[in-house]
């Protein structure tokens, strides 16, 4: 429990640093929001239109009143507008991350229900055809960009099917969850092959060195069943570094997966961090990345807490 | 039997997917692009996205059609005084937002009020400059007077930027919140990057829209776009990328248009920096380029070589200009003459991606400025960073696609007069440039204006500040479903209202 608290506590210090990162990150990149939607018209303005628009967009102070105010309003639940949408950031980001949160589970349990257990009979039947097959589909699912899976299908659907996914018009989980469930199924589908080929290496691997250990060499002399040694005994302890792993790329997923959402128009935080960089819309930017790390920092705990659900030799306390 | 399985696997894979795909008769048009609108105030966008939606809720006094001339829109007829000073309109006492209420003189006097007050920001407000006074004599009639004659003030009044609003919605500020506008078209909801529907505006005094209104998508991907079209999601779709553009025409039941467009691709000189202020090297650079080859090999040839002047209204034929010919002998006098027999080093700036062909219309210019002995660095920048870097006109050469506009005068005085805004950009101004504007400017028999700027062409390519390259196409396709879609060189979405889905 100390352990837990002392986690939590350490959770607004780090958002802090983030905070600090990311607000002088941004304005680091040259240019401002004024240049973004202005392009070379921003040429155009005079000096007093150019003063207006700074005050508009709140980029008429120095960089510390900016942060002072922008972190005074963060401390209140304000996170500022977001110049792009007009609304508050939160609403935005309320609005988007379901999509990405149901886009990242989704692939978590394709890469779960695929990956494992491939990864674990691979191991069982090491150096024979099927380990070798299972090794080369996973080579392949990992150094295939999503996005190259992604435009294939889409061409292969589009050109000799003449169907394509819903696109453009996102349909919320809610609202009809079919709908919903064929629109994010060939995303969640590519997003979660390459994650599944990753869970399927790591799993095969984890799994082969736990073989080795003593115990289960004395538990296999007892004659305890194969299967039961694989699935009882070698299992949990196999699970850790893919419990790692999972919550490492799940972590990712969670801030979006810009590329695929791209190629699917699927409004989600990913390509809302994107296009605010590009608009230069800075509110949009902190507080989106402010959102994306605690939900990194939340998903670390969990994966923490889950070691030692697994591995009682764990103790969190003394680390 | 090959059939019957195709159409097996396709009923599985549509099982699979769910995809609702089968092209339902809709009244809605559907359409797909990837750049959403920036915004919806109209004085402030200046985002081609935006500027293309604003046209369909909006309307100003006077729109161009696809010939570039001027109709009316809510204005019903206008006149310009003998002196060019004054310019009177008389509205269409049947315009009306979307609200209901009438446009009136007032809406048109408070609309130009706000573009004026600089602190609005309103991005064409450069081209109202010369508006004094406005007076409204009665309900339908607007008075511009006017400081000098300005001919051009006509067609600016053209563009989304100078939309009349309603008085109220100034007053009140939510412009740039609400959409209330006396266009053919009603903004119903709007998720930025995402998606957009439009919906009929009753009101709208141009006639009666034949459908229930549009379902605008984002889909950043051109190639999901080209997905969806041929999968029947889509009706209607605007391209950029000429790749994905040229595979249109393999997909039945999609027609693919290319329309010139007014803004021009350019290598842009700095005469401010040496040797670019010797005509002689400027003219050189000019008579070394090969321009359809640099069409060609950047662009797959997809657009048209063009001088100065992009409208077809001015543009002349660019055969007859100086050195559009490729003339190596010549370059290489010229450079001789200039004392750079063994050439020079320079640096070229780039923006990644601005436009997409932009390094490789770079690196054919580096392979041909070679021939006569000029080492081009390439220099590529991120757009932010090329617009600070253009904007300070700190280059030695520029590679840049600038926009175009339907009048000379309108598109070039920022560079080539001596007033202009973008004068220490373009580095370069002569008396003849000047006085060619300013005479363009207040002429207003059009016969007259064509001879004035055909010189100023002339001159402009003869003393070679910037090398001028081709235009390209902007690209719309739709499925044969939609009809009556006319095209404009200026990517004009209007004559949406007019089309009929069958």
């Amino acid at each position: 429990m100390t352990y837990f608290l002392r986690r939590l506590i350490t959770f607004p210090l780090i958002m802090l640093g983030v905070s600090i990162l990311v607000f002088v990150a941004i304005r680091l990149i040259p240019g401002d929001s004024i240049t973004a939607m202005l392009g070379t018209e921003s040429g155009l303005l005079t000096p007093d239109q150019r003063a207006a628009l700074a005050q508009y967009f709140g980029i008429d102070q120095n960089w510390l009143v900016q942060y002072g105010r922008w972190i005074w309003g963060v401390l209140q639940g304000d996170f500022g507008l977001s110049i792009t949408y007009g609304k508050p950031v939160l609403e935005v980001i309320a609005q988007r991350f379901p999509l990405t949160l149901e886009l990242a589970v989704l692939s978590l349990a394709i890469a779960l229900i695929i990956g494992m257990p491939a990864g674990i009979y691979a191991a069982t039947r090491q150096d024979k055809l099927s380990d070798l097959i299972v090794r080369m589909v996973a080579m392949i699912g990992q150094s295939t960009p999503n996005f190259v899976i992604g435009l294939v299908v889409l061409y292969i659907l589009s050109a000799l099917f003449g169907i394509s996914p819903t696109m453009g018009r996102y349909i919320g989980l809610r609202e009809d969850p079919i709908g919903n469930l064929t629109q994010l199924g060939l995303p969640a589908l590519i997003l979660g092959f390459s994650f599944a080929a990753s869970v399927a290496r790591i799993s095969r691997s984890s799994m082969l060195d736990v073989l080795n250990e003593d115990y289960v060499r004395t538990a296999r002399a007892k004659g305890v069943k194969r299967g039961s040694v694989i699935w009882k005994h070698a299992l949990r302890n196999a699970l850790i570094p893919v419990v790692t792993l999972s919550g490492v790329e799940f972590g990712y997923l969670l801030g979006g997966a810009v590329i695929v959402e791209q190629i699917f128009a699927l409004p989600g935080l990913g390509r809302v961090v994107l296009e605010a960089i590009g608009q230069r819309d800075y509110a949009m930017v902190q507080g989106s990345i402010l959102f994306i790390a605690l939900n990194f920092l939340v998903v670390n705990l969990l994966v923490d807490l889950l070691y030692v659900a697994l591995d009682p030799r764990i103790r969190l306390e003394t680390r | 039997m090959t059939f019957k399985k195709a159409s097996w696997i396709s009923g599985l894979a549509l099982a699979a997917f769910g995809a609702i795909a089968a092209p339902v008769s809709a009244e809605t048009l559907r359409f797909a692009w990837a750049q959403d609108a920036t915004g919806i105030d109209p004085h402030k966008q200046t985002a081609f996205p935006s500027l293309r939606l604003m046209e369909l809720v909006y309307e100003p006094l006077v729109r161009l059609d696809a010939d570039l001339n001027i109709v009316g829109a809510v204005a019903e007829s206008w006149e310009f005084s003998d002196d060019s000073k004054t310019l009177t309109f008389k509205l269409n006492p049947n315009a009306k937002f979307s609200d209901g209420t009438s446009v009136t003189s007032a809406d048109v006097k408070a609309t130009f009020e706000r573009i004026l007050d600089e602190a609005t920001g309103a991005a064409a407000r450069a081209n109202f400059a010369s508006i004094e006074t406005i007076d409204t004599p009665d309900d339908t009639t607007v008075v511009f007077n006017l400081s000098l004659a300005d001919v051009p003030l006509l067609t600016a009044l053209s563009s989304a930027n100078a939309s009349i609003v309603p008085a109220a919605a100034i007053a009140d500020g939510s412009l740039g919140t609400t959409v209330v506008g006396s266009g053919p078209f009603t903004l119903t909801s709007w998720e930025p990057n995402s998606r957009a529907s439009l919906g009929v505006n009753e009101f709208w005094a141009g006639g009666d829209v034949a459908y229930d209104g549009i379902e605008i998508s984002v889909l950043p991907d051109e190639s999901a776009i080209l997905a969806s079209l041929r999968s029947g999601q889509t009706d209607f779709a605007l391209l950029n990328d000429p790749l994905i553009a040229t595979l249109v025409p393999s997909v039945s039941g999609v027609t693919l248009n290319r329309t010139p467009q007014l803004a021009y691709h350019v290598l842009q000189l700095n005469a401010s920096h040496a040797p670019f202020d010797n005509l002689a090297v400027r003219q050189a650079i000019s008579c070394a380029i090969d321009r359809q080859d640099v069409l060609d090999t950047a662009m797959i040839g997809e657009g048209t070589v063009t001088g100065p002047l992009t409208m077809p209204a001015y543009a002349t034929d660019p055969a007859n200009l100086f050195c559009y010919q490729q003339d190596l002998d010549k370059a290489r006098e010229l450079m001789a003459e200039a004392g750079f027999q063994n050439g020079f080093e320079a640096t070229v700036v780039v923006a990644t991606g601005e436009p997409p062909t932009a390094a490789s219309e770079a690196q054919v210019i580096q392979a041909q400025l070679a021939e006569i002995g000029i080492k081009l660095d390439i220099k590529m920048m991120e757009l932010s960073v090329y617009v600070d870097t253009w904007l300070k006109g700190d280059f030695d050469m520029a590679v840049a696609l600038n926009g175009g506009q339907p009048d000379p005068f309108t598109m070039y005085n920022r560079y080539w007069t001596k007033a202009g805004n973008l004068q220490h950009v373009a580095g370069y101004i002569d008396d003849t440039l000047d006085e060619l504007m300013l005479e363009g400017r207040a002429e207003s028999d059009l016969a007259k204006r064509r001879e004035i700027f055909a010189a100023f062409e002339a001159h402009l390519a003869e003393t070679s500040p910037w090398v001028w390259l081709y235009t390209a196409y902007a690209y719309s396709a739709l499925r044969d479903n939609v009809t009556g879609f006319v095209p404009t060189p200026q990517g004009s979405l209007f004559s949406l209202a007019n089309v009929t889905i069958n």
